[in-house]
């Protein structure tokens, strides 16, 4: 289904000009009526089909892959309805609104390269924005899972080259002569004798009167000259300039700085406020408010509301999950274990069991949300990847039509999972429609690690039976407490999909699951599942939902199997992978790296490889953990512990857009990856995260982080690009605990590997945010 | 409400705000200069990082009323104005090595590295790895590596 043949797609403009190679593809799309030229394309031309041949290696449907696996094309039945669209404006910029979210991925730099490819453009001519919340475009405007190259390449092309023809079209017949004498180029076009016109002085003329569907050709790959090349980022400058916008830089008018005292334990609910008028009288305070899950202070300065915050007199009644602790969570997690089913062939059986620790998906910018409720309508700005699940949510939850509410989607300070949510959104309409006034509300960095949503504990039992150089059965029983995957993402794909398997959230993730885990070996007999336990913690993805855990576990288990079998873990993988491109990337990553050089006592490189959205990655790092290093001192609150000194990553993308954007991401993950192996967890007690700040969570910081990191680009093996923000993670995690495992002599089994020892001093859970330090002066350089 | 006085980004100006309110929300709330992130409000993540007389500091803990009227504040916004050009050879850098994943840090980013290649040239010496690991900004996008190429990039062009 690579192309759907709709009866409505039927094409009535004929392709004209030379762009009839072999090779090129025919695209279908429509002129829409407007003041100048217009192209809208379904986003259901793409081939994302998780079912296409050209899925070699096993890629993880993520909910729109699902929901693509259902009967789509009822629902677009109004031909018009749904679209994508650019447009082309009088000055010769072309506009296109990304039904998506930009979180710090890139999306929007390899957006702008495929249109201007396809138009024929200079990059700067290119505007992209980000589409506010649109109904029509139903489960499209969804940024999760690494999908969005992948499920927008082919729409986005389609529509700048309908753009392109149109104008080629538009000047011939201008100029009287045959539109295969017409060429475009940067922006201009370019006709017999010298003639040439401006895309801009020709927007109005090419505009269309009627909505008519459309034809054109793709360049095919040979012919790209943007597409594949390196480009730094369109909001480059904004960013160093400090221009960039967030949710909180927004000025809305009358959205004042707006905070929220919360109770000490997750989701706990407010029973009474007992001092209010002391609060409301506060210095630079205009309203406090009880709500469901706090007292919300609006101010003139956020300042003053962590202020008023450190004075809240408040009851305080149960959360959700008071009586849990990491012990009693993990408890849980092993009496929900599912059984192996293979019996142990006596000696030649190896056992094991990880344990994952919760750790927290909050991005650096805190999360923030503007909200303007007036009694007939509403109006929301925030970073969301799906605005049109807060839409619907938050319309009902105000008592207002769906249409009442424009929810805008802002630039986000990063995001991981957590703005699958809109947890921040639908609190700030609750505390707007309850002072009748505009906030602008921010969690505070406590807030996000204590009461934000988590990357839940999880477990993963491994079982492996091997007879002489033989793999015979390998069973892998992953248990994690209930990951939600969206806020009424699983009502919308049972509501529009109902041949699906779905029947509540529990299936819904076996389903993910089974479809995306699945061992890269072959070791026999193999299951890998999942089974879930439904606790009320708040959760959610945190780039990627099972992978990263799953796999180390795996890798981890695969230098064991290595070891016994007495075999080098790179020839142990070379003979027992499945898939040639993850055979090339691992060859590859041995390669530049330098697998098996002699290492120093103490230090010693690890591999791990995995394959997920139709690209493969392998991962070689090296990792130091003599004393010297370990106990190295740094300044200031912090972990130090082994380091990883140098990582080499090998991805094969299947098509890369953008090197340098493709790049940017593997460093990313990598970072997360050792984070996740070494330092960063959330330890819950009693009901609440003991992190409060990004001195207690330990995310890689630049003493933890390696100093050698080289990421090496296959040749394209695809015409499709894959996902990419994710895809580091995995594999990287696996590396670092096998190399760990090597260097100390000891496998790893409970991850971080430091969650053992509390590295910090607790934040008191009352005040539920801390006032800020005035020492400020005292600590410059 | 009392009123203070100070010179931010070249031009001296006065603002209305209790004593004990932290600079950051005088930048931010009050002046609407939003160069400088929230990040923490505690001091430790260091997206607010700006300078005050040419030195990084972090505005998120400093109250308004410790600022002087002879101090110079310089945020994100007027760093290239202290070199008198559009922008900042660091700016630059950043730019080359395509550094900014979301961005949120890299303000504080690049403040912080402009202040420890100073602080470095101070003492006589170029930065090295050792300087770079002393920085204590969070990039949650990981940006790391690329920070230290642009951070030694960005120190070459700064001159002596
Ligand atoms: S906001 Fe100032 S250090 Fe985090
Ligand atoms: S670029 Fe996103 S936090 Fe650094």
């Amino acid at each position: 289904m690579a192309e759907r043949p709709r009866s409505l797609d039927r094409p009535t403009d004929q392709p004209s000009g030379g762009r009839g190679l072999l090779g090129r593809r025919r695209v279908l799309g429509y002129l829409i009526a407007a003041p100048t030229l217009a192209v809208g394309v379904s986003w259901l031309v793409n081939d994302t089909d998780p079912r296409a041949a050209d899925a070699a290696v096993p890629s993880l449907p993520q909910p729109e892959d699902i929901f693509d696996l259902g009967d789509l094309q009822n629902l677009a039945a109004a031909p018009t309805s749904g679209l994508i669209t650019v447009e082309l404006k009088t000055d010769g910029t072309a506009f296109f609104a990304v039904p998506r979210a930009e979180v710090g991925q890139g999306i929007t730099t390899a957006f702008a390269m495929m249109v201007a490819e396809e138009l024929d453009l200079p990059m700067d001519k290119v505007e992209i924005g980000l589409a506010d919340a649109r109904p029509e475009l139903l489960m499209n405007q969804l940024t999760g899972g690494s999908n969005s190259m992948r499920s927008m390449y082919l729409p986005v092309r389609t529509a700048a080259a309908i753009a392109r023809q149109r104008l080629v079209d538009t000047a011939a017949a201008h100029w009287g002569v045959a539109a295969g004498k017409v060429t475009a180029r940067a922006g201009v076009l370019t006709g017999p004798g010298g003639l040439t016109a401006t895309y801009g002085s020709l927007a109005e003329a090419a505009a269309s009167i009627k909505t008519i569907a459309v034809s054109a050709e793709l360049k095919s790959p040979s012919e790209f000259s943007v597409l594949g090349r390196p480009r730094n980022r369109v909001d480059g400058h904004d960013i160093v300039t400090g221009r960039k916008q967030f949710a909180m830089d927004l000025q809305v008018p009358g959205a004042k700085p707006t905070m929220v005292a919360r109770p000490p334990t997750i989701n706990g609910t407010l029973k009474s406020i007992n001092n209010l008028a002391a609060l409301r009288a506060m210095p630079g305070i205009s309203d406090v408010v009880g709500i469901t899950h706090g007292v919300a202070i609006r101010g003139d300065t956020f300042g003053q509301c962590i202020d008023a915050i450190q004075k809240v007199d408040a009851t305080w009644g149960p959360g959700t999950v008071d009586d849990e602790s990491d012990a009693t969570v993990l408890a849980k997690l092993r009496a929900a274990q599912l059984p192996m089913v293979v019996p142990p062939v006596l000696s030649q059986t190896i056992d094991a069991e990880f344990v994952f620790a919760f750790a927290s998906n909050s991005p650096l910018e805190p999360d923030c949300a503007i909200a303007d409720v007036r009694p007939d309508s509403a109006e929301i700005w925030s970073s969301l990847k799906v605005p049109i699940v807060a839409q619907e949510d938050i319309a009902k939850q105000l008592g207002l039509p769906i249409d009442a509410v424009k929810v805008h989607v802002i630039q986000g300070g990063g995001s991981f999972g957590r703005h699958l949510f809109h947890d921040v959104a639908a609190e700030a309409a609750e505390i707007s429609q309850k002072m009748g006034k505009a906030v602008k509300l921010s969690w505070s960095r406590t807030d996000n690690f204590r009461q934000g949503r988590t990357h839940p504990m999880s477990t993963s039992r491994v079982r492996v039976n091997y007879l002489a150089g033989n793999v015979l059965s390998y069973e892998q029983r992953h248990t994690s407490v209930q990951t939600d995957f969206g806020h009424g993402l699983g009502e919308m794909i049972t509501a529009f999909a109902a041949d699906l398997p779905v029947g509540g959230n529990l299936s819904f993730a076996e389903t993910i699951f089974e479809l995306s885990q699945s061992s890269p070996y072959n070791f026999g007999v193999t299951t890998q599942l999942l089974n879930e336990v439904p606790l009320k913690f708040n959760t959610g993805s945190m780039r990627n939902i099972y992978s990263p855990n799953v796999v180390c576990a795996e890798e981890l288990m695969v230098d064991r199997l290595a070891a016994k079998m007495g075999q080098d873990p790179v020839r142990f993988r070379r003979s027992f992978l499945k898939d040639k491109r993850l055979l090339a990337v691992l060859n590859k990553a041995a390669e530049v790296g330098n697998w098996g050089k002699a290492m120093p006592k103490g230090t010693a490189q690890g591999v791990g490889v995995h394959s997920e959205y139709r690209a493969a990655v392998a991962t070689l790092v090296e990792i130091d953990c003599r004393p010297a290093t370990v106990n190295r001192p740094v300044d200031g609150e912090g972990v130090t512990g082994p380091r990883v000194t140098k990582a080499v990553i090998v991805v094969d993308p299947g098509f890369c857009i953008n090197p340098r954007g493709l790049e940017a991401q593997m460093i990313g993950g990598l970072q997360d990856a050792i984070a996740l192996a070494l330092t960063s967890s959330l330890h819950i007690k009693d009901g609440i995260p003991l992190e409060g700040s990004w001195d207690n969570y330990f995310y890689t910081r630049e003493w933890n982080t390696p100093l050698d990191v080289e990421v090496v680009i296959m040749p394209n093996t695809s015409e499709s690009p894959s996902g990419a923000g994710e895809l580091a993670v995995a594999p990287a995690f696996a590396a670092v605990a096998c190399a760990y495992a090597r260097a100390t002599g000891t496998m790893p089994t409970y991850f971080p590997i430091n969650h053992g020892t509390l590295g910090f001093e607790p934040l008191p859970l009352q005040p539920s945010t801390p006032q800020s330090p005035t020492d400020g002066l005292d600590h410059t350089f | 409400m009392p009123t203070h006085t100070f010179k931010l980004n070249g031009k001296k100006i006065s603002v209305e705000a209790e004593d004990n309110v932290r600079l950051l929300w005088v930048l931010r709330d009050l002046l609407g200069v939003t160069g400088p992130k929230y990040g923490c409000a505690l001091e430790v993540c260091k997206s607010c990082t700006s300078h005050i007389n040419g030195k990084a500091f972090n505005p998120c803990s400093v109250q308004v009323k410790d600022i002087e009227p002879t101090d110079e504040v310089t945020t994100i916004e007027g760093l290239p104005a202290t070199v008198g050009k559009d922008l900042h050879p660091m700016q630059e850098a950043w730019l080359t090595y395509d550094v900014a994943q979301c961005g949120y840090c890299q303000p504080g980013q690049i403040m912080a590295a402009v202040a420890k290649v100073k602080q470095a040239r101070k003492e006589g010496r170029d930065i090295t790895d050792a300087d770079l690991d002393e920085l204590r900004n969070i990039c949650r996008c990981g940006t790391y590596s690329r920070i230290r190429e642009a951070v030694k990039a960005g120190a070459e062009d700064m001159g002596a």
